[in-house]
């Protein structure tokens, strides 16, 4: 027990020392930290529920994703088989379950078409599965049914693409220090400190953004645009503001430029009429076709449709050849500037609908520290003053340990980059009642040797002894209900796991180890023959 | 200066002889508590059942009843308003707009905030939550489990630990914990939302924390005392352990208690149901999960075989203390 060694103490006193020196860079102010040399920065990062803010959850849909791709591919499958050398007549195309199936006109060139359709397919996953399966059914009908490999891998990269989408458009909003995670396989997070109307966020989040430019079909019956019926190769869209007052519109279905195309949107004004709109510009292709197609249709009117609703459908008055076009629309300066957000960090590869918004606003994160801080305080100084009040000498020793404990546990979160929320401060008080529960288990331990007439010296070890076994068992349970939670939790229970786990491993150290050093440095001092306890 | 000793030396009470009425009080108490929560059912908060909450903070207390009939004519669907924390914040609940999107939920919280800044000037927003329908099961799924998995979790490591009859004293009394702070949020009305399963997890681990303490005593005694009659042994654990575990407790609910009175009205339901969960924790450590290891036939040489495994960890033990 009194045989301490001298590197052991060196060992116990520089690692909290270390500790308690990580959690220093937590405590300066912005302006000093951001100064630091860029090792020391590492401080305890505050929750939104502390700085104030927004949490966003976004989740896509991968059905859509799904549908999407097989769009996709009965365009590549008509381009090719039509397109392609030799022609191949297909009919009776169908996407339904999911599938696509069509029919090969000549019986004779199945063959060639499941050739030709092979090399359309991709590798999806690690087991050298392909995205589709082709198949011939009834000896003239392809169906290329989806694999469930191609799928996930279109979901995973479509997720990526839209990361990166958010990304720029939240960088474009001027917002600061944006927190963009993927979730799960088909949601992302996003964490915006100190923005307190999530609204605007929002809205931009939600816009695809998917621009189009295509003719509209001057050539439909009105009536039975109304119905909804459009004439071959026309499609009816959704038309809200159209000024002849029928909600839709018929337009064809080729697309004349797409906002793929698109180097620059800028929100600007309307020169005749002063209102807000979008001034786009083209890339050099885009340009040429816009101008290809606007002298061919001079005088006949075209749609801009965004994310498959026409925005309006102004007429060709004279070719447009600058590669410059303008979007009008019934836009506010407000929600013109967030469309030309939206198209110049590109369009979404699948939509994202808000299915968790969390928002905290300043205030209420300024109080939430302020009487975290306040709890905090009084918890430490009414726990410190109880332990005193029974254990006097070994009450202090503990105190001491509790006190270097809470700063340590800042030094480990910093090192970590951990989280503090509201709920991690709850955790901390906790912590607090928790980390001396450790020396009272060795102190009454100690008591009670004392009682059954065991001398000083030998309480003292035999009460660390037995006590230790203790606390390493009912630790370890603590810890197995803290790993669930920080595995299993979500927002509020993790920040909590957080501070709870590495609380029960740091308050061990420092209520164990660093404690008995104490005691066993005094007792080598002063020798003594009866002790307060 | 005289040290504060909160239970006397030499305390001796009979918790053991008084197992059959502790167990029927105990049984009564957790049926009642089941029974408030099938009766009364909890109040759920926009984590566990979706939704949407704006928390406001009017300059001074509003008229509920006027509140509400401003909300109500705004035709945003059946609103719930709650005071929260002091008297001029009010939390106030609406269903999410079933159609629409974002958008529609966007509509709705603006439509509330221009309608009470109009009617309550001054009055500043705190806070927003919307959470689906889908995230809503999610999280509630996720919250069963986390507790499922940490009862069972630490009743499996009990039992390897020691003799199978810790693992069910221990699991037994740990659902009584948690059906007791269920009972609590059902008969107050707390609002049940994700800081509370982190509170009833936290429970989950105190109390065992408390039960591993003493169940360690009784081995220990088992192993110093092999003649000792069960119940003599039991009683002399638990009495031995009694002033750490009174102490501990004290310490915790002094902390919790500064963290009732200054934490702020967000972590009031979570540090509430944290204080009942270590008073039950305690009393099931006490009255309840030791004298039910004699219900369940723990005897001193049930103990012995398994002490072969006990005794190797001891040893190892031994050479990891001899340093100090």
């Amino acid at each position: 027990m009194l045989d301490f060694p001298r590197w052991k103490i060196w060992l116990i006193v520089s690692s909290l020392v270390v500790g308690v020196l990580l959690s220093v860079p937590t405590f300066f102010p912005e302006r000093i930290y951001n100064q630091l040399p860029s090792f020391l920065q590492a401080k305890v990062n505050l929750g939104l529920d502390l700085s104030g803010g927004s949490h966003i959850l976004l989740e896509a849909n991968p059905a859509e994703v799904a549908k999407q791709r097989l769009e996709n591919m009965e365009e590549q499958v008509r381009t090719e088989l039509r397109r392609g050398d030799p022609k191949i007549a297909i009919g009776d195309i169908s996407r339904r379950d999911g599938k696509l199936a069509f029919m090969v006109r000549d019986p004779s060139q199945v063959d060639a078409a499941v050739e030709r359709i092979r090399p359309l397919t991709q590798g999806a996953g690690l087991t050298g599965q392909r995205d589709f399966n082709v198949e011939v059914v009834d000896s003239s009908t392809i169906v290329l049914t989806p694999t469930q490999a191609g799928i996930d891998t279109a979901v995973n990269q479509a997720m990526d693409v839209a990361k990166e989408v958010i990304d720029r458009r939240i960088n474009e909003m001027g917002t600061r220090e944006p927190t963009i995670i993927r979730q799960g396989s088909n949601r992302i997070v996003v964490q915006v400190p100190g923005l307190q109307d999530p609204a605007e966020l929002k809205n931009l989040l939600g816009q695809t953004a998917k621009l189009e430019f295509k003719l509209v079909d001057i050539s439909a019956n009105p009536a039975e645009v109304a119905q909804g019926r459009a004439p071959v190769g026309s499609e009816i869209l959704p038309y809200p503001d159209n000024p002849s007052g029928v909600p839709v519109i018929a337009v064809k279905r080729q697309v004349m430029v797409s906002g793929e195309e698109l180097i620059d949107a800028q929100q600007g004004f309307d020169q005749q009429n002063n209102q807000p709109v979008v001034n786009i510009r083209f890339n050099g292709a885009g340009g040429r076709k816009f101008g290809r197609v606007t002298s061919e249709n001079v005088n006949r009117p075209f749609a801009i449709i965004l994310d498959g609703k026409v925005l309006s459908a102004p007429n060709i008055n004279e070719p447009i050849l600058g590669g410059s076009a303008q979007i009008s629309g019934n836009f506010t300066v407000k929600t013109a500037d967030q469309l030309a957000i939206a198209l110049r960090s590109g369009k979404l590869p699948v939509a994202l609908t808000v299915v968790e918004e969390r928002t905290v606003g300043p205030d209420l994160g300024a109080d939430s520290i302020r009487s975290g801080i306040i709890a905090s305080a009084i918890a430490t100084a009414a726990v410190l003053t109880f332990m005193f009040l029974s254990y006097g000498r070994f009450g202090l020793y503990a105190n001491l340990a509790v006190v270097i404990n809470i700063f340590v546990i800042l030094g480990v979160m910093a090192l970590m980059n951990a989280t503090l929320t509201l709920p991690g401060i709850a955790g901390f008080v906790l912590t607090i009642g928790t980390a001396v529960d450790a020396n009272v288990l060795v102190n009454e331990r100690i008591r009670e040797e004392r009682r059954r007439g065991r001398s000083v010296l030998q309480s003292i070890e035999f009460g660390y002894k037995e006590a230790s076994r203790t606390i390493f068992e009912a630790n370890v349970t603590h810890a197995i209900a803290g790993g669930i939670m920080f595995m299993l939790g979500s927002g509020p229970v993790k920040g909590f796991a957080v501070v709870l786990l590495i609380g029960i491993a740091t308050s061990v150290y420092t209520a164990v180890v660093f404690t008995r050093m104490l005691v066993s440095l005094w007792v080598r001092r002063h020798r003594p023959t009866e002790i307060h306890i | 200066m005289r040290l504060l000793k909160l239970v006397p030396d030499n305390t001796n009470i009979g918790f053991v002889a008084m197992r059959k009425w502790a167990f029927a009080l105990t049984a009564l108490l957790t049926l009642a508590a089941v029974a408030a929560v099938g009766v009364r059912g909890l109040h759920m908060g926009v984590d566990f059942v979706g939704g949407l909450m704006i928390e406001a903070r009017f300059t001074e207390k509003p008229s509920m009843d006027k509140l509400r009939g401003d909300i109500d004519s705004l035709g945003v669907g059946n609103g719930t308003l709650q005071q929260f924390g002091d008297p001029n914040t009010v939390s106030i609940r609406l269903p999410l707009p079933e159609e629409g999107g974002e958008g529609a939920s966007n509509a709705v919280v603006a439509k509330v905030k221009a309608e009470l800044t109009k009617s309550y000037p001054g009055v500043i927003f705190t806070r927003y939550d919307t959470v689906s329908g889908k995230v809503s099961g999610e999280l509630v799924q996720k919250g069963v489990l986390a507790v499922m998995l940490a009862v069972i979790g630490i009743a499996i490591f009990s039992w390897f630990r020691y003799e199978w009859q810790f693992g069910v004293s221990t699991f037994v009394a740990i659902m009584h914990d948690v059906l007791m702070t269920l009972g609590f949020f059902a008969i107050t009305q707390l609002e049940f939302d994700l800081n509370i399963i982190a509170a009833v997890l936290t429970i989950v681990g105190y109390s065992i924390n408390d039960k591993m303490v003493i169940d360690d005593r009784i081995r220990e005694n088992m192993r110093k005392y092999r003649k000792m009659d069960m119940k003599a042994l039991i009683d002399l654990s638990v009495n031995e352990t009694l002033p750490r575990t009174v102490m501990t407790s004290v310490t915790v609910m002094l902390a919790l208690g500064a963290l009732l009175i200054f934490g702020g009205h967000v972590l009031r339901g979570f540090t509430a149901a944290m204080m009942l969960g270590i008073v039950v924790g305690t009393y099931s450590s006490v009255y309840v999960s030791s004298s039910l290891l004699i219900s369940l036939g723990l005897t001193p040489e049930s103990a012995m075989r398994k002490s072969k495994v006990a005794d190797v960890a001891k040893g190892a033990e031994r050479i990891g203390s001899n340093e100090g």
